[in-house]
């Protein structure tokens, strides 16, 4: 398919990058491509100036730090965290990243492009919300970290704002996780998703039921306690050919649990 | 003059090398093109698919510097400086490689269009695993849809592929 025309530049450094990104309001940043690619061909986006970030070395790598805390540079495909030894120190995270579509998405798509095109159905929104992951921002003013959950703003809206980039995710020490879906077929498109950690408080957030991952904290990991808090969260999902709003309400009660079950089971291990 | 340089840098079509099948390519390409097009059209090897256009089929499935992607879901100019293999280097000459052998001998083709997307991922399986179960291929194979065969003849050729013992 024959695509809008588009400029392109492969910056080699982060400042290059936010150069080009401030010099072109209509720019965007392209990670695996993965998304946006096929957006671009559907003109659901017809961004005036690609700003491809495989180029830049600050934007790549996994580091583990001696407390236990994890750095993933945003560029990190899927593959590479999966086969990561150090992203391993919190076991979900390639868990989840071997749901996610297929092994060519898998080898090209990014973990910052799947948090900044902050669509609802993706995996590692709500997985990052719970698990309580920093996000850093860099923009022509400098950095700021913000935790996850204020990170995703609404549908493909995140903090990271025009000219602005996800440069850091940090996720803190922690391994009773879970996550649990129901997907369109193995490892498709989540129809509902949840993420649960168990690492002192419990903290579950819901994917696909509104334009944000939902954050709850039920009073314990007790079924009964996850699915009231899950009731209580006062989430208004969307139905669709693929689930109506009420079978995704209870569906979000399904995984929610059995995302918690997965987390305790490994906080008693 | 750094913003300038930036500024420069942003250009519509560009002049990228690629080495296909041990083969090294010299092309003018317009910023907006897709990789298979540039395999398909530029470069005239058609053995590698257009199917869904969506990223979905994964009959454009090509190896880029030793891993498997979709040439729909790539610009050409994201693979400048890239070694790429398609389904026509792998053959030697007029042999079949044991992969495509197998897909013969086991009838893992009937319309023949998602083949060649088949034997790639089949191929970079293989090189990481040599001695897949029915399960890895399975999941090896996710990206490539194929209408015909209903998976099980494709499954068992890589299984023989590989070496393994196969009941028909």
């Amino acid at each position: 398919m024959l695509l809008s025309e588009v400029g392109y530049a492969r910056p080699a450094t982060l400042e290059q990058a936010l150069g080009v990104l401030a010099e072109h309001a209509g720019g965007r940043a392209l990670a695996g491509g993965q998304t946006l690619i096929n957006v671009m061909k559907a003109r659901a986006a017809s961004p005036d100036v690609l700003v491809d970030l495989s180029g830049i070395p600050e934007l790549t790598g996994i580091e583990l730090g001696p407390d236990g805390t994890l750095q993933l540079g945003p560029m990190t495909t899927y593959t590479e965290l999966i086969a990561s030894p150090e992203a391993r120190a919190r076991p979900i995270l390639g868990e989840v990243c071997a749901q996610i579509a297929d092994v060519q998405v898998r080898n090209r798509g990014t973990i910052g492009g799947n948090l900044c095109s902050s669509d609802p159905t993706n995996h590692l929104p709500p997985l990052m919300v719970a698990i309580g992951a920093q996000l850093t921002i860099t923009g022509a003013d400098g950095e700021r970290t913000v935790p996850a959950e204020e990170f995703f703003l609404g549908v493909y809206m995140t903090a990271a704002g025009p000219g602005e980039l996800l440069t850091k995710i940090t996720i803190p020490a922690g391994r009773s996780d879970g996550f649990a879906s129901v997907p369109i077929g193995v490892d498709g498109t989540c129809i509902v998703n949840a993420a649960a950690s168990a690492n002192g408080e419990i903290r579950v957030a819901l994917g696909c039921v509104g334009a944000v991952p939902e954050l709850v904290r039920p009073a314990s990991g007790e079924a009964e306690a996850v699915r009231e808090a899950v009731r209580a969260s006062g989430i208004d999902p969307p139905g669709d050919v693929h689930a109506s709003a009420e079978y995704r309400r209870h569906l979000a009660e399904v995984v929610a649990v059995r995302a918690v079950e997965q987390a305790s089971k490994r906080a008693r291990e | 003059m750094e913003g300038n340089g930036a500024h420069r840098a942003v250009e519509t079509s560009k002049t990228i090398t690629v080495e296909v099948n041990g083969t090294t390519y010299e092309r003018e390409v317009e910023t907006r093109r897709l990789l298979v097009h540039l395999i398909r059209d530029d470069l005239d090897l058609t053995g590698t698919h257009v199917g869904c256009d969506t990223g979905n089929c994964g009959a454009c499935s090509v190896i880029l510097n030793g891993t498997l992607v979709k040439s729909c879901m790539l610009l050409a100019v994201q693979a400048d400086g890239a070694s790429i293999e398609t389904v026509e280097g792998l053959a030697e000459e007029e042999q079949l490689s044991s992969l495509q052998q197998a897909f013969s001998d086991h009838h893992a083709l009937q319309c023949g269009y998602c083949t060649p997307g088949m034997l790639m991922s089949a191929t970079a399986l293989l090189r990481e695993n040599s001695s897949p179960s029915d399960e890895e291929i399975s999941k090896a194979i996710q990206g490539n849809i194929c209408r015909c065969t209903g998976y099980w003849n494709i499954v068992k050729a890589i299984r023989a592929a590989s070496g393994q013992e196969v009941t028909e």
